[in-house]
């Protein structure tokens, strides 16, 4: 049986009598595109500290292709990159310089440094290769993790909020090397708070809130049994008092502009044209969209809110 | 093991202080060269355990730099990567606690062994000093600036700011270097202040290393090695475990 890149069993992580993560269970195949989303402090970094080594779980185990990452630490290591969220840096080196250690400690000496260079190439890096780390931009810092994590030619990427500052076209240039970097075998996993990024590139997500996941599903499966639709409406005065029945449904105004979130099979578009009518005010511009990541993603994690509340 | 691994980091750890060497090597060697010109004028024609002063000064000033570098180079190097943020990459690399002590400690060594040469080289200008037993002076070198290295790893791992570095550093390392014979010979001490010095296990690292050179100290040689070593073997062994636990790196 293929061992999966990613797996979890019965992970728990307390600090103190803070629980980080409870029990968490989680199985990442090879070759996926995996978004790992949750709000600040859901245990998301904790999970990959642990995976990483660089924290140890209060009990269950993790495994990367099978490797222990406690007992079998060499090797899981050396199967798995992982690009911190923070922008750390040796102030000592040259970016190629720091590049080929972080290749060294791994065990792989001169024969790497041709890959090393084609990272340094495909990254837009070549020209500050020579270059102290500190004296590079902020976007510039960010591909020298994302080189440094792929030195060794790991297995499994982790990306631990990547975009986070990075410019647009920045942005684009990450995700186009990660797609290609999918595509070529290697399993990815993303934690990022850019959910259409998510959207758009991973093909399974889970969602942890609370140190437990909520969610666990594949992109699209996530997206379409989510049971509304939004439809916008643009009015032709900014004062209009909606029907009761139409008001009961807007999800967000500004002015004329109106989003209403209709239920799947309850509220029809309409019906709620007709009422808006009805009331004596005609329609401008009339869109409906589906519903987005984000809107499952903050409709999960305020239901947990809810029932943790209750 | 990964020797390759542990290569690199030594490799990484050797360049990052040659990056800086004056600090690193050439301000050691001027310190000590100001010693040795105040108190080589302070002892002037003195003799001390029946070895002219300014001579006798030259290992003791050599064997407080290899104690002083040493530590400062595992010190330093760990609390900054503590600091930057920069030791996540190396422990999320496959090197295990004794590679990583290894490395460390190597590089520590080759620091304070070249601080000692630079300085015996150029104070040999000024003043003949003679080699009795180069094979005693070698081991006390190895075992003194690997304790010290040690040491320093230690005291990187638990400190979390400079602060508490320069306190290590400032109330502990330099009083003990300084109250172990540097500059003096322990019987020139009273009694209470002579026999205390016989707990200081930096007083038997130069006192061991000075014996290399003139073939006298206050202690025996097999005393200057037993102690040096015993004190190095414990270090080392709470390192080790220190890193082997994650002891305030791994949380």
């Amino acid at each position: 049986m293929t061992e999966p890149a990613l797996a979890f069993h019965s992970v728990c992580k307390n600090f103190g009598t803070f629980q980080a993560l409870d029990r968490v269970d989680l199985e990442i195949e090879r070759g996926s595109f995996f978004a790992l989303l949750g709000p600040n402090g859901a245990g998301k970094s904790t999970l990959i500290s642990i995976t990483a080594g660089l924290s140890t779980a209060s009990s269950g185990w993790v495994s990367v292709l099978g490797h222990d990452v406690v007992s079998d630490y060499r090797r899981a290591r050396n199967c798995l990159g992982v690009v911190p969220q923070e922008l750390v840096y040796d102030p000592f080196f040259s970016v190629r310089d720091m590049l080929r250690q972080q290749a060294g400690y791994h065990g792989c000496g001169r024969a790497y440094w041709p890959w090393i260079d084609e990272l340094l190439q495909r990254l837009e890096l070549t020209d500050k290769r020579n270059q102290s780390i500190r004296a590079l931009s902020g976007g510039m810092k960010r591909r020298v993790l994302i080189a440094q994590a792929l030195v060794h030619k790991p297995e499994v990427i982790i990306l631990d909020e990547p975009t986070a500052g990075v410019d647009v076209e920045l942005r684009r240039t990450l995700w186009a090397f990660t797609r290609e970097l999918n595509e070529a075998g290697h399993t990815i996993v993303l934690t990022t708070h850019y959910l259409e990024e998510a959207e758009q590139l991973c093909d399974r997500i889970a969602i942890l809130d609370g140190g437990r996941i909520r969610v666990l599903e594949d992109t699209r499966t996530l997206l379409g049994r989510h049971p509304y639709r939004y439809l916008s409406l643009q009015l032709d005065t900014p004062d209009a008092v909606l029907p009761e029945a139409v008001a009961a449904l807007v999800e967000s105004r500004d002015g004329e502009n109106v989003e209403l979130k209709l239920q799947t099979g309850r509220d029809r578009i309409g019906d709620v044209i007709e009422a808006v009518r009805g009331a004596g005010y005609r329609l401008q511009d009339v869109r409906t969209r589906d519903p987005s990541l984000e809107n499952i993603f903050v409709e999960l994690t305020m239901n947990q809110d809810k029932v943790a509340a209750a | 093991m990964n020797i390759y691994g542990c290569y690199a980091l030594f490799i990484k750890e050797l360049r990052r202080f040659y990056s800086v060497i004056l600090q690193t090597v050439g301000a050691p060697v001027v310190t000590a060269l100001l010693y040795m010109a105040v108190f080589g004028q302070v002892l002037k024609g003195q003799t001390i355990e029946g070895v002219p002063g300014t001579a006798f000064l030259v290992p003791g000033l050599m064997m407080m730099s290899v104690i002083q570098n040493s530590f400062a180079n595992t010190s330093s190097s760990f609390t900054q990567s503590k600091v930057m943020g920069n030791l996540v990459f190396m422990l999320m690399t496959p090197l295990s606690p004794f590679e990583i002590y290894l490395a460390y400690t190597g590089a520590a060594l080759v620091r304070g062994c070249l601080v000692a040469v630079v300085l015996f080289v150029v104070t040999h200008v000024f003043v003949s000093v003679p080699i009795m037993h180069p094979g005693l002076i070698l081991v006390m070198l190895i075992l003194s600036g690997g304790t010290l290295a040690v040491m320093g790893l230690i005291a990187g791992i638990l400190a979390d700011k400079f602060d508490h570095l320069a306190a290590f550093q400032n109330f502990f390392i330099m009083p003990m270097s300084f109250l172990s014979g540097v500059f003096y010979s322990i019987h020139s001490l009273p009694p209470f202040w002579q026999q205390a010095s016989y707990f200081n296990p930096f007083f038997y690292m130069i006192d061991g290393f000075r014996r290399g050179f003139f073939g006298v100290g206050d202690a025996s040689a097999i005393d200057a090695i037993a102690v040096a070593a015993g004190f190095f073997t414990l270090v080392s062994a709470i390192a080790i475990w220190m890193l082997a636990r994650g002891f305030r790196i791994r949380s």
